[in-house]
């Protein structure tokens, strides 16, 4: 998939629950290709201590509008200054990167979407596409409370929704993979995203029940073009960069123990 | 357009930029960004005699201005690249220089010797950083006798130019330098990445697996520029300078210190198009004061 450096303008950047932000951003012309899973590498600009791109996964693209939008937690300095961003401010991107979810035999399968705080940002993009090709898909995702649980509303819209939260405050009480629906339904296929340990208790989930697993790593990374090789992860067949072979792993390639 | 055509020995690039060993990957990574063939020269990522699968993750600290690796000269070994990398290489129409690495001499020109049957590869440049095992853990690029010895022993068995990456974590980087020349290198190159660290204070942990790594951008500039000035004062042959440039003006000081042609390295991470803008902006100044080679500017700094 080709890649581009866009200067994208700011439609809008609405404050989350979570410390989070919802940034919609317009390209000049014609969006790019781009896959649900990948990722664009935004340039953070009058931030003294925010010298590298960051990486963020794209939440949606509204081919429509020309848009994609940015689901971003506000961690450090550098996702604290794009919380500052105005609308007709100017971001720069390269887009899109990585791999991106393998959709390629799920027609007509069940699939699973699983994401945790942050990480439900990809899931949205990647139950549009499903839903787009006439499949209902089913998200399960979790939060630490319900007001610190993002886009709630969207993924209604876009398919079957089961949540759990730590203190019980929506859903089922628990983590993700405590829910009942595990037990209830039958899933072909498991995507995930979020924290480390929630990602690794699913892919166990997944390994113990047979099924087809992919998960969404967020390795700490500089160039985002598998040049510089920093943000290597273990796999079955040594180290191999997360931006480019990934981010998205199927879980037996992985080196998890699980 | 001024001339911008420079020389590194027999070499001879388009244009001044070249991309540092590392930070630019076979080049073919940038294609979306860039017309590879409008780059001065690119260096391709270190190359070894055995496979490498470098250090444990993390390998990567931001720091203020700049970045700390330990990758750890992670890579797929020279028969590999000779195979399978170089064929996809070979008909860009710039100079490809591969970035030869080591642990031990015996290493160094058995990976030399091979890149030598190249015909389309024209330079290497000798990384002279890593620690040498044999050697109970001393880095080549550290001791004169060193350098000399394995800049000479790969002389022996590469006849194309010969570029020299030096280390600045050394006392007197003019010294080593001349040991360089002295041994046969056509050229040396400086600086590579200097040693530094980085602490999560939080976790009481070190921020790479390694604890300690190598510093590189825009904050490594001050001591980089220095470093190319005293080693052009001190050498005949061509300098070639890299640390911390970002943008044209940068590049323009390095080569006014003395510099024969400059790298890229870490502002490949920040854009991906950096490399033919710079080469853009050299010749817009060229223009602006009247110079018709790039050649009038290096050494030209009034002290």
């Amino acid at each position: 998939m080709k890649k581009y450096i866009i200067d994208f303008k700011v439609s809008s950047n609405k404050a989350m629950g979570n410390n989070a932000i919802l940034l919609k951003l317009r390209a000049p012309g014609q969006l790019p290709e781009m896959k649900p899973g990948q990722f664009v590498e935004v340039k953070v600009e009058n931030e003294p201590n925010t010298f590298l791109r960051r990486p963020i996964s794209i939440n949606y693209a509204d081919y429509k509008n020309n848009e994609i939008w940015l689901l971003i937690q506000k961690v450090g300095n550098g996702t604290r200054k794009l919380g500052e961003l105005q609308t007709g401010d100017t971001l720069n991107c390269v887009i899109p990167l990585g791999n991106g979810f393998d959709t390629s035999a799920v027609k007509d399968k069940k699939v699973l979407l699983v994401g945790g705080g942050v990480g439900v940002a990809p899931m949205l993009m990647l139950g549009a596409t499903l839903k787009a090709e006439g499949m209902t898909p089913t998200f399960l995702l979790g939060a630490r409370t319900q007001s610190m649980l993002l886009e709630q509303e969207l993924f209604e819209q876009t398919g079957k929704l089961y949540v759990t939260t730590e203190d019980g405050s929506l859903g089922e009480k628990g983590f993700v993979t405590n829910h009942s629906i595990l037990e209830k339904e039958h899933f072909d296929k498991i995507f995930v995203c979020g924290p480390t340990p929630m990602m690794k208790a699913v892919a166990k989930y997944a390994k113990n029940n047979n099924i087809c697993c992919e998960v969404s790593l967020e390795n700490k990374m500089a160039c985002g073009l598998g040049a510089c090789l920093c943000c290597v992860t273990e796999t079955q067949e040594g180290h191999k960069c997360v931006c480019t072979d990934g981010p998205v792993f199927n879980i037996n390639d992985l080196t998890w123990q699980i | 357009m001024a001339d911008l055509t420079t020389h590194i020995g027999n070499l001879t690039l388009k244009n001044p930029v070249m991309t540092a060993s590392g930070t630019f990957g076979f080049g073919l990574e940038f294609a979306d960004f860039v017309k590879l063939d409008e780059i001065g020269g690119i260096i391709v990522k270190g190359t070894t005699l055995h496979k490498r699968e470098g250090n444990p993750y993390p390998r990567l600290a931001e720091t203020p201005m700049g970045m700390i690796n330990a990758v750890g000269l992670q890579n797929k070994g020279v028969d590999y690249f000779v195979e399978h990398t170089y064929p996809q290489l070979k008909d860009i129409d710039t100079q490809i220089i591969v970035n030869v690495a080591g642990h031990s001499i015996d290493d160094y020109t058995a990976c030399a010797e091979r890149i030598n049957t190249l015909e389309k590869i024209n330079a290497i440049e000798l990384n002279i950083s890593c620690p040498n095992v044999k050697e109970g853990g001393m880095s080549f690029g550290t001791s004169c006798p060193m350098v000399e010895k394995v800049v000479g022993a790969v002389r022996k068995v590469y006849n194309k130019t010969l570029i020299v990456k030096l280390t600045p974590n050394v006392t007197d980087i003019a010294e080593i330098a001349k040991a360089a020349e002295h041994a046969g290198a056509d050229s040396v190159s400086l600086i590579n990445t200097l040693m530094g660290m980085a602490i999560d204070a939080e976790k009481r942990k070190p921020l790479i697996s390694t604890v300690t790594g190598g510093l590189s951008g825009a904050c490594v500039k001050p001591v980089a520029l220095r470093m190319v000035w005293q080693v052009a004062k001190a050498v005949k042959i061509p300098v070639v300078g890299l640390g911390g440039i970002m943008n044209a003006t940068d590049a323009i000081e390095f080569m006014l210190a003395g510099a024969s042609a400059i790298e890229i390295g870490t502002a490949n991470f920040i854009d991906p198009a950096i490399t033919v803008k710079i080469a853009k902006g050299i010749d817009e100044y060229l223009e602006r004061h009247g110079f018709k080679s790039v050649k009038d500017i290096i050494g030209a700094l009034e002290v």
